[in-house]
């Protein structure tokens, strides 16, 4: 079966940043695939340009088989149906002067479907993501955080979508919260056969959530494979940091965290051969060559001296 | 002996709105000792933010204090005159807030901003400037003495909360309330955060009020924990009994719900069904009762927060059950 999204050498610039230097991955139907990484690696520009919505001046897109890069608004509008994007910010995301029902029912408006009955449809959505039907008639400032978040993914389900682009769907949730969304969207996916794409930092929700994961630093995936591969035995050592990293809510866990020296490097004057080995704490002599992204069975990894192999 | 600095004392406080009075803080009672890290945990809406304003005296013009006390050093806070309360911000208690992006002036060097905030000090501009670099340097800043000619935006989100660490710690103030501090950043950041939140207490020796909702770094951070639920402390103790053997059930779903604690990996999460209860129309009994899985006829009492062992207060009537009703 081909993959409902293959992205190719995917290539992002904004005047002489290089945010995007060749991303490349593919989804699979009804596939959950999560991308980590730390602010500036270019995790939202990546779903961004995926949407149309961020500049991408090299490398191809499919969805369906069929080229979505650089398609024209216009044109793309169509597809919108079948890609539906679920925004960082929830409450920012809704314009504060429509009520509920006409956030959520504004998909059909923009699509031309006229034969809808909007209050049904609201109602419909509402459900689906457990709200309670009154809400139809709230405005987003009478929403808490959770609440906004749920109106989000109704919007983003009301055209039945076949992939969502999800950018950090639990940052500020509390952890009860969160549960119910991730819980809410993994039905949803079972269900209606969905695809997903999981934008996050937190690498407690990508355990539980993804099929699949990519690891991006400096714009560039440096390690990707099934969620179980990479948490059981991370091959590059910035994913090994990134896992070490990772908070346990138990006060005597004894953690052997491996520090990350710096900060990340600029991408104006990005460094020469393996552009982690400044921070890297394996780096030896032979970094200065660039690694180059080597796949053994499903697991890929961007470094010449790899950790677990 | 250990020595209190901050003690609340039965604190509540409400807000004026148009619905009612919403009682956004009930009956709050919790000590910080000197030199120890108090963490407070609990979901959005529980008053983590009303009680840091009720500590500072921040407060939105609706605030009402209907009764209690907040005392620092033995000196009640509430009933200070304002030209006090001015003294012991920034210099006895200071704070870092959530978000980093946001916390500077952008159109001010970060050596200015240092500067600017040594207002009470007498030393000379230079003499100041050497303190400041000496504190980016503290907070792990390389090159601060350049740095500190540089802009807001010219740092990066974890730097730029570091330097507000630094900022706050730059009076070595007694007790630092740090309010989300890690929130906003990457989980890489939050470890940085957090190790060198704990380096500066050791070095400093202040007492930190840490508010988070993330389990995982008040584990990690905290000498003890406070829970707070829908505006009332439902549980506090030490770090090790209350993430071992908490004794009351929100604290245990809380717990349960963090994917972090769920070593195998589970399609679906636990969850705490039910929403937070409308603090404008208190449900009666315990505020919990709606939510709780454990809930039985005495549940319609409000319980008291009761000393259950030298480490460990909760407010529960399961932890009342030899004794008669």
């Amino acid at each position: 079966m081909s993959p409902i999204l293959e992205v190719k050498d995917l290539q992002t610039s904004y005047g002489h940043v290089n945010v995007l230097a060749g991303v490349s991955f593919s989804v699979e139907q009804g596939e959950t695939y999560a991308m980590v990484g730390e602010s500036g690696s270019g995790k939202t520009t990546v779903i961004r340009a995926i949407a149309g919505l961020a500049p991408a001046q090299a490398g191809s897109v499919k969805f369906d088989g069929q080229e979505i890069r650089g398609l024209s608004e216009r044109a793309f509008r169509p597809l919108r149906k079948d890609i539906a994007m679920m925004f960082q910010d929830p409450t920012g995301s809704l314009s504060p002067r429509l009520t509920i029902r006409n956030l959520i029912t504004e998909p059909y408006k923009i699509q031309g479907m006229k034969d809808r009955d909007l209050d049904a449809e609201a109602k419909r959505l509402l459900e689906l993501v457990n709200l309670p039907a009154h809400f139809a008639d709230r405005y987003p400032y009478q929403l808490s955080g959770g609440q906004a978040r749920r109106v989000g993914v109704a919007r983003a389900l009301a055209l039945e979508p076949k992939l969502i682009l999800a950018d950090e769907p639990t940052a500020g949730l509390d952890v009860s919260v969160q549960g119910e969304l991730l819980n809410l969207l993994n039905d949803l996916r079972e269900r209606l056969g969905l695809s997903m794409v999981i934008i996050t930092h937190n690498l407690n929700v990508v355990r539980h959530v993804a099929d699949r994961m990519g690891i991006l630093y400096l714009g560039r995936l440096v390690e990707e494979g099934t969620t179980e591969a990479i948490f059981d035995a991370p091959r590059h050592p910035y994913t090994n940091c990134l896992l070490s990293a990772n908070p346990e809510p138990d006060p005597d866990a004894r953690l052997e965290r491996i520090a990350l020296k710096g900060e990340p490097p600029s991408l104006i004057k990005r460094p020469s051969g393996c552009e982690f080995r400044d921070r890297c704490p394996v780096a030896s002599d032979i970094c200065t060559q660039v690694p180059k992204f080597e796949v053994t069975g499903n697991h890929a990894v961007r470094c010449l001296t790899p950790l677990h192999l | 002996m250990t020595e209190k600095l901050l003690e609340i004392d039965n604190l509540s406080v409400d807000y004026e709105t148009a619905r009612g009075d919403l009682k956004a803080l009930r009956n709050i009672t919790f000590d910080v000792n000197k030199r120890e890290i108090v963490g407070i945990v609990g979901e959005s809406g529980c008053g983590k933010s009303t009680l840091i304003s009720a500590i500072l005296r921040l407060i939105a013009p609706n605030t009402r204090f209907r009764n209690g006390e907040v005392r620092f050093k033995g000196e009640d806070l509430l009933t200070a005159s304002e030209r006090k309360i001015r003294d012991l911000r920034g210099d006895d208690i200071s704070i870092v807030f959530q978000d980093p992006m946001q916390t500077h002036n952008p159109v001010i060097s970060i050596g200015q901003q240092m500067v600017d905030i040594q207002h009470r000090s007498k030393a000379s501009k230079a003499e100041k400037l050497a303190t400041a670099a000496k504190m980016l340097g503290a907070v792990g800043i390389p090159d601060p003495e350049a740095r500190l000619r540089q802009f807001p935006h010219e740092f990066s989100g974890g730097m730029r909360q570091r330097i507000a660490i630094a900022m706050a710690l730059m009076s070595e103030p007694d007790l630092l309330i740090a309010d989300e501090p890690t929130t906003a950043l990457d989980a890489t950041l939050e470890v940085q955060i957090i190790e060198r939140l704990k380096d500066l207490q050791n070095d400093f020796g202040c007492a930190i009020l840490f508010i988070s909702h993330h389990l995982g770094v008040i584990a990690e951070l905290c000498d003890r924990v406070v829970v707070m639920y829908a505006g009332a402390v439902v549980e506090s103790g030490t770090v090790r009994e209350i993430f071992h053997h908490p004794k009351h059930p929100y604290t245990r779903r809380l717990i349960e719900c963090d994917p972090g604690h769920i070593k195998e990996r589970a399609r679906v999460l636990p969850t705490i069904p039910g929403e937070v209860p409308d603090l404008a129309n208190l449900p009666t009994g315990c505020i919990f009762r709606d939510r709780c899985d454990q809930a039985f006829e005495r549940c319609a009492e409000v319980p008291p927060l009761t000393r259950l062992s030298e480490g460990q207060n909760a407010a529960c009537w399961l932890n009342h059950m030899e004794e008669p009703a």
